[in-house]
C-alpha cells in the first residue's frame, strides 16, 4: 500500500500546512478493520439500503451561517478543519482526551472531535477564529497569552485558550488550584502549564469582562 | 468510523418505537462517539435523544428527579443538588474533563461501558467486546482491573474490567432509581440492580433491555439525614479514572452510627455496596475500629490479579479514610 503517493496529499495556500487529501480509495482502506479477532465474526456493514447517506445542515460558527452536507459520521472537528477551512481548533487525540478541539457550543466548552456535526444544528458555535472582537484586535486571553508565554509549540494553545475562556466567565479562576483543575480537560506536551495558569490569573486579577 | 444512519428524535416514545437491536440511542456522545471510532461500537443508525424533553432537575415530595438528558455540569452545579445531595455533586465534578462534563448527560454517564484497555484494543482477546474470545487483561497488565465480583466462569466468559463512572458510585451510597420506559411501559429499577457483575455475559454492562430507554434518576430523600464524602484516589491531581473510590453517608448520635451506606469504585464491575455490612454497622460506636471492621468485610471476598493485589488494602484505607472524613466533620 502506498500511503506517501504525493498524488495524495496537498499543500494549502500558506505553503506550510499539509493534510491528507481523502482520497476514497485511501479512506476505504484506513477504514478497514484490524483483522485479529474479527475475521469470520465481524457482520456485513448493514446500513439500510437505499437512505441519504448526506444531510443538508446549517451551522452557526463565530456568527455566520454555513450551509453543508455532512455525513452522519463527519465530527464537528472534521467539518470545521476539513470543509470550513477553520483551522484553529486543532485535532491532538481525537478522542476527548487532550482538549485540543476544545470549541464553545451554546457558550460551554465542548471536545469538537466528539461531536457529530449533524447534531449541532442550532446551537451557536465559538471556535476560536470567533473569540476576539475584531480583526485586529486580540481577545484579552489571547493577548494575556502572548505575555506571559502560555505556550511553545502552539498547537494547544487555542483549545488551552477556548477553556480559559470559559474557567474566567464560569467563576473558576479564584485560585491557582481551581484554575489547574478547572483546566484539568487540556494537555500541554510542551509543559507551558505555569505560563497558562499566569495569563489566566493576570486576566482575571484585570478585572475585565471577557 | 462504519457509515450509519441517523434520525433524530423529539418524544420518547418515538425513540423507543424506533429503536432496534443494530441501533444506539446518542445524546453526549461522550463515549459512544469514541468507541464508534475505533469500530467497538458499529451501530447501523443513530437515535438522537438529545432534543427530548428530559433535561430537567425538579424537587419532589420524595427526593429530587433529575432528567436522563440533564448535563453532569448542569447536576454538579444546580443548587437543590449541593444542597440536599453534594455527594452527588462532589462524585461529578470529580469524574472526567469541563468539556466532558458539560456533553455527558446522565443517562448517558449510567451507560458508559465497563471497560479497560484490553476492551479498547481489537489485537486483544476480550471477552466483553468479543464475547468468548478470552480475557487479555487476566495474565497481561492489570494494575486497574477489578477485585471483587469478578467472573468465576470458563476462560470464555472472565472479565476483570471496572466500571469506570465516579457518578454511579455516587447514586450506589444515596440509593437513586433509575426510570426507563421501553416498548412494554415504564418501570423502576434500583441503581444498585442497574449494574451487573460479569457472571457469564460480561458483554453485558447493565439489565437495561436494547429497546429502553432511561427517562430519568429519582434521589430519595434519606430517611435519617446524615453527611457525606467522595474520595477518589487516582494515579494525578485530576482527569483520570478512580484507581480506588468510596462514596459514603453516615448519620451519627451521640457517638454511634444511625444509618450508613458506603459504595466502592474501581473495584469491581460495578459500583460494589454491601448492605448486610451497612446494617451491621448500625448501633456500632463511630469509631475507626468499626470502620476498620467494615472495611475488611466489604473487600473479604477480593481476588486480586498480578498488579491490582495493593488494591486490597488501599480500598480498606480509603474506606476508613472516607468514613472518619464524615464523622469527624
Amino acid at each position: 500500500m502506498e500511503y506517501t503517493n504525493h498524488k495524495n496529499y496537498i499543500i494549502d495556500g500558506a505553503g506550510r500546512r499539509w493534510f491528507l487529501k481523502q482520497s476514497s480509495a485511501l479512506v476505504g482502506m484506513l477504514a478497514l478493520p484490524p483483522l485479529i479477532g474479527q475475521a469470520g465474526t465481524a457482520p456485513a456493514s448493514s446500513v439500510p439500503p437505499g437512505l441519504p447517506m448526506k444531510r443538508a445542515i446549517t451551522l452557526r460558527i463565530n456568527r455566520k451561517a454555513y450551509r453543508i452536507e455532512v455525513e452522519p459520521r463527519e465530527t464537528l472537528l472534521d467539518v470545521l478543519r476539513e470543509r470550513l477551512d477553520l483551522i484553529g481548533s486543532k485535532k491532538g487525540c481525537d478522542h476527548g482526551q487532550c482538549g485540543a478541539c476544545t470549541v464553545h457550543i451554546d457558550g460551554r466548552t465542548a471536545n469538537a472531535c466528539l461531536l457529530l456535526a449533524v447534531m449541532q444544528q442550532d446551537r451557536d458555535i465559538t471556535t476560536i477564529e470567533g473569540l476576539a472582537p475584531s480583526p485586529d484586535r486580540l481577545h484579552p486571553l489571547q493577548t494575556a497569552f502572548v505575555e506571559h508565554d502560555g505556550l511553545q509549540c502552539g498547537f494547544c494553545t487555542p483549545g488551552q485558550i477556548m477553556s480559559g475562556v470559559a474557567v474566567l466567565r464560569e467563576g473558576h479562576a479564584g485560585s491557582t488550584a481551581q484554575i489547574k483543575e478547572w483546566m484539568s480537560g487540556n494537555i500541554c506536551r510542551c509543559g507551558a502549564y505555569s505560563g497558562i495558569v499566569d495569563a489566566i490569573e493576570a486576566v482575571q486579577k484585570g478585572g475585565r469582562q471577557v | 468510523m462504519k457509515s450509519f444512519d441517523y434520525v433524530a428524535v423529539t418524544k420518547p416514545a418515538d425513540a423507543v418505537r424506533l429503536m432496534e437491536p443494530q441501533f444506539r440511542f446518542i445524546a453526549g456522545g461522550t463515549n459512544l462517539v469514541d468507541l464508534m471510532k475505533y469500530e467497538i461500537e458499529r451501530p447501523d443508525r443513530l437515535i438522537d435523544i438529545s432534543r427530548l424533553p428530559l433535561d430537567r432537575i425538579e424537587t419532589t415530595d420524595a427526593g429530587i428527579r433529575i432528567g436522563a438528558l440533564a448535563r453532569n455540569s448542569d447536576v454538579a452545579a444546580d443548587p437543590a443538588i449541593t444542597r440536599q445531595f453534594p455527594l452527588l455533586a462532589e462524585a461529578l465534578l470529580a469524574g472526567a474533563s469541563p468539556q466532558l462534563r458539560n456533553m455527558a448527560t446522565m443517562g448517558g454517564n449510567l451507560m458508559q461501558r465497563t471497560r479497560c484497555y484490553y476492551f479498547y484494543d481489537a489485537t486483544q482477546p476480550c471477552n466483553k467486546r468479543e464475547p468468548g474470545s478470552g480475557c487479555g487483561a487476566i495474565g497481561g497488565f492489570n494494575r486497574i482491573h477489578a477485585i471483587l465480583g469478578t467472573s468465576e466462569g470458563a476462560a470464555k466468559t472472565q472479565c476483570i474490567a471496572t466500571n469506570p463512572s465516579d457518578m454511579n458510585v455516587a447514586l450506589s451510597a444515596l440509593d437513586a432509581i433509575v426510570q426507563v420506559t421501553g416498548p412494554k411501559g415504564t418501570r423502576a429499577i434500583p441503581v444498585i440492580d442497574f449494574h451487573r457483575l460479569p457472571g457469564d455475559t460480561p458483554e453485558r454492562d447493565t439489565v437495561l433491555e436494547a429497546n429502553e430507554l432511561i427517562t430519568g434518576l429519582d434521589l430519595p430523600k434519606p430517611a435519617i439525614p446524615g453527611k457525606s464524602y467522595y474520595l477518589k484516589v487516582r494515579d494525578r491531581a485530576s482527569y483520570a479514572f478512580a484507581v480506588v473510590s468510596v462514596a459514603t453517608r453516615l448519620a451519627v448520635e451521640n457517638g454511634r452510627i444511625q444509618d450508613v451506606r458506603i459504595a466502592l469504585g474501581g473495584v469491581a464491575h460495578k459500583p460494589w455496596r454491601i448492605v448486610e455490612v451497612e446494617k451491621n454497622m448500625v448501633g456500632k460506636a463511630a469509631t475507626e475500629e468499626t470502620f476498620r471492621a467494615a472495611a475488611q468485610q466489604l473487600v473479604a471476598g477480593a481476588k486480586p490479579h498480578e498488579h491490582n493485589a495493593f488494591k486490597v488494602q488501599l480500598a480498606q484505607s480509603a474506606i476508613v479514610r472516607a468514613l472518619q472524613t464524615v464523622a469527624t466533620s
